[in-house]
C-alpha cells in the first residue's frame, strides 16, 4: 500500500517571512497522526502546504506515490479547514454543503448518483445532525457549523482525512462520537492527520504525534510521552535530542 | 394587455425582458455568495466603454459592450488572484476606469450624450430583431451553464479552498463567473440600462433568501423574481408612460421589501409559538 502522505523538506514563506523551515512529515495508510503546537507555529501552513494550498518555496509532497502537482485521485482526499467562513451571502441547507463533499466523485455537468445522496445521509448522521438535514447553515450554532463541515470530509468517503482543528468549539460528547467514528474509520485502513490544541477524547487514538515549533518539528513519537491531559511535558528519551524550549510549562498548545 | 401584443416593438420588448429577467439572477445568485454583489456595478461601468467605443468604430455597441465587459471580468478576476490589490479596491478600479473611458471615448467621438443615455438607462422599446437574437443567445448560454454548473459554482462560491481540495479547477470557474456576470451585463443593458443593471442581478436574490432556506430555492425563485419584475416593469412603464428600466428595478424592490416584511411577520408568528409552548 503507498505512503497516503510523504513530506520532505517543506518549506514556506508567507509575506517573505518564513514560516516552514525544512519539515518533513508522514502519514501511512492506516496512522492517525496528531500535529501539535503553539498558534502561529505553523501547523495549518504545514498541513494546507501538503494539500496544495500554500504554495512552497522548496521541499516536495506526495500523496498516495503521487507528486503534488500530478494529484488527480481527489476522491481520496477529505479536508476540514480551520474556522472556515461556513456561511456564504446566499443560505444553503446542510444537505447542499455536505454534497459539495462529494464534488470529487462527480462528472463535468453529472448529476448526483444514488450512492452521492446515501454517502451524504450516511455522513450528517455520523455528525449527529440528521434531524437537521434541510436546515440553513446559518441557523445552527458555531460547533454544529463545524461537524457540518466533518461531515463534507466524511462524506468524499476519503483514505485521507486532513483536519484542521475539527473539535474546536464542539461539546464534549460530539467529540466523543467524533473519536468513536474516526476510530472506526482508522480501523478500517482510513489515515487522519489531525490538528489540535486539546486531544480529549481523541487521544486514545492517536499512534504518533508531532509537534511544530516556529516551523520546525520539535518533536514526533508517541503521544504518551507528552504527559498531562492539557498542557504538555514532552518526555525525550529516545531518538530526538533535546527538550525543545517553551514546551515545558504551561499549556503551550492550548 | 392583448393590444399591448399587437405592437411588434412590444413583443420584442417583452421577449427581451423575458431573458433578461432569467438570466440576470441566474449568475447574481452566485456573486452574492460570493459577497461580490457589487462586481455587477463595476462591469457595468466598464460595459459602458465598450458601448462607446462601439459608437466610435462604427460597430454594434452590445458587441464592442460584450467584449470589453469579459475582458474587463478576466482582469479583474486575475489582479484579485494573482496582484495584491483586495477584491473591493480591485472593484472600484473598474468602476472609475470604466466611466472615465466611457466618456472620453464618446466625447473623442463627437457623439451626443443621448446616444449614450439609450444604454445608461435601457431603451427597451427601441430592442431591433438583431438585437434580440443576440440578448436571446446569450442569455441561453448564461442561464445554461448557471444551472448546468450550479454544484461546481456552488462549491467554489461556498469555500474556494474546500473546492481546490476536491480538485474544482477554481480558477476557471471563478473566472467563468466574472465572463457569464459580463455577458449578462451585455443581455440586461438595453432592458434596465448599464446604471441598473446591477439591481436585476441583485434585488431579486436578496428577496429571494429572505424566504428560503437552500441554495437551489433561492437560485431559482430569484430567477422568478427577476422575470415577474422585469415583465411587470415592461407592462407597467408603458401603461404609466415610464422608462422601463427604473420601473423594473422598482418592482424588484417592492418585492424584496415585501419578502422582507413576510420574513419577519414569520419570525415573530414562531418566536410567539414557541413561547406559548414553554409557558
Ligand atoms: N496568509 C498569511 N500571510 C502571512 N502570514 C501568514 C498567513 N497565514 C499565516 N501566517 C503566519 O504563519 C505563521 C503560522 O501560521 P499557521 O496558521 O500555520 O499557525 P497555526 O500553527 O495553525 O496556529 P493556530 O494554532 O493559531 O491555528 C504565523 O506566524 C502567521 O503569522
Ligand atoms: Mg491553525
Amino acid at each position: 500500500m503507498t505512503t497516503p502522505l510523504k513530506a520532505r523538506g517543506v518549506t514556506v514563506s508567507l509575506d517573505g517571512r518564513p514560516v516552514l523551515r525544512g519539515v518533513d512529515l508522514d502519514v501511512a495508510a492506516g496512522e492517525f497522526v496528531a500535529l501539535l503546537g503553539a498558534n502561529g507555529s505553523g501547523k495549518s501552513t504545514l498541513v494546507r502546504a501538503a494539500i496544495g494550498l500554500v504554495p512552497m518555496s522548496a521541499g516536495s509532497v506526495e500523496l498516495f506515490g503521487t507528486p503534488l502537482a500530478h494529484f488527480k485521485d481527489r476522491t481520496r482526499l477529505g479536508y476540514v479547514p480551520q474556522r472556515s467562513r461556513a456561511v456564504a451571502g446566499v443560505p444553503a441547507t446542510v444537505q447542499e454543503v455536505v454534497m459539495s463533499g462529494r464534488l470529487s466523485h462527480r462528472r463535468f455537468f453529472g448529476r448526483r448518483s444514488r450512492a452521492d445522496t446515501v454517502a451524504v445521509a450516511a455522513a450528517i448522521e455520523r455528525v449527529g445532525l440528521a434531524g437537521r438535514t434541510r436546515s440553513s447553515l446559518s441557523d445552527l450554532s458555531g460547533g454544529q457549523q463545524q461537524r457540518v463541515l466533518i461531515a463534507r470530509a466524511l462524506a468524499s468517503e476519503a483514505e485521507l482525512l486532513v483536519m484542521d482543528e475539527p473539535t474546536a468549539g464542539v461539546d464534549h460528547d460530539n467529540q466523543e462520537s467524533l473519536a468513536e467514528l474516526l476510530g472506526g474509520l482508522v480501523h478500517d485502513g482510513a489515515s487522519v492527520l489531525l490538528v489540535a490544541h486539546e486531544l480529549g477524547p481523541l487521544r486514545p487514538l492517536i499512534d504518533r504525534a508531532v509537534v511544530v515549533r516556529d516551523g520546525s518539528i520539535a518533536y514526533h513519537g508517541p503521544v504518551d510521552d507528552l504527559i498531562g491531559e492539557d498542557h504538555a511535558h514532552v518526555h525525550t528519551h529516545d531518538a530526538i535530542p533535546s527538550l525543545p524550549v517553551g514546551l515545558t510549562g504551561e499549556g503551550v498548545w492550548r | 394587455m392583448i393590444q399591448l401584443l399587437d405592437y411588434d416593438f412590444m413583443r420584442r420588448a417583452l421577449m427581451a425582458a423575458v431573458f433578461t429577467g432569467l438570466a440576470a439572477p441566474a449568475i447574481g445568485t452566485f456573486l452574492v455568495q460570493r459577497r461580490l454583489a457589487l462586481l455587477g456595478d463595476g462591469l457595468g461601468h466598464v460595459a459602458l466603454t465598450g458601448v462607446a467605443l462601439g459608437l466610435v468604430t462604427g460597430v454594434a455597441p452590445i458587441l464592442t459592450a460584450v467584449v470589453v465587459a469579459v475582458l474587463g471580468a478576466v482582469l479583474i478576476e486575475l489582479l484579485r488572484m494573482y496582484g495584491r490589490t483586495s477584491g473591493d479596491v480591485a472593484l472600484a478600479m473598474l468602476f472609475y476606469g470604466g466611466i472615465a473611458g466611457g466618456i472620453l471615448l464618446a466625447n473623442l467621438a463627437d457623439e451626443r450624450a443621448t446616444s449614450l443615455n439609450g444604454y445608461l438607462f435601457g431603451s427597451i422599446t427601441t430592442v431591433s430583431d438583431s438585437d434580440l437574437r443576440l440578448v436571446a443567445i446569450l442569455a441561453v448560454v448564461v442561464i445554461a451553464l448557471a444551472i448546468g454548473l450550479s454544484p461546481q459554482l456552488f462549491a467554489v462560491c461556498q469555500d474556494e479552498e474546500h473546492a481546490r481540495v476536491s480538485g474544482v479547477p477554481v480558477r476557471a470557474y471563478s473566472i467563468l463567473i466574472a465572463v457569464l456576470a459580463a455577458v449578462t451585463i451585455t443581455v440586461a443593458m438595453r432592458t434596465v440600462g448599464l446604471l441598473l443593471v446591477s439591481a436585476l442581478m441583485i434585488v431579486p436574490v436578496a428577496a429571494s433568501q429572505q424566504l428560503t432556506r437552500s441554495f437551489r430555492t433561492t437560485h431559482l425563485a430569484a430567477m422568478v423574481i427577476g422575470l415577474l419584475a422585469a415583465l411587470g416593469g415592461v407592462v407597467t412603464s408603458y401603461e404609466i408612460n415610464t422608462q422601463p428600466g427604473p420601473t423594473i428595478v422598482m418592482i424588484a424592490l417592492a418585492v424584496f421589501g415585501l419578502a422582507a416584511l413576510v420574513a419577519a411577520a414569520a419570525r415573530r408568528v414562531r418566536a410567539h409559538r414557541r413561547t406559548a409552548e414553554i409557558s
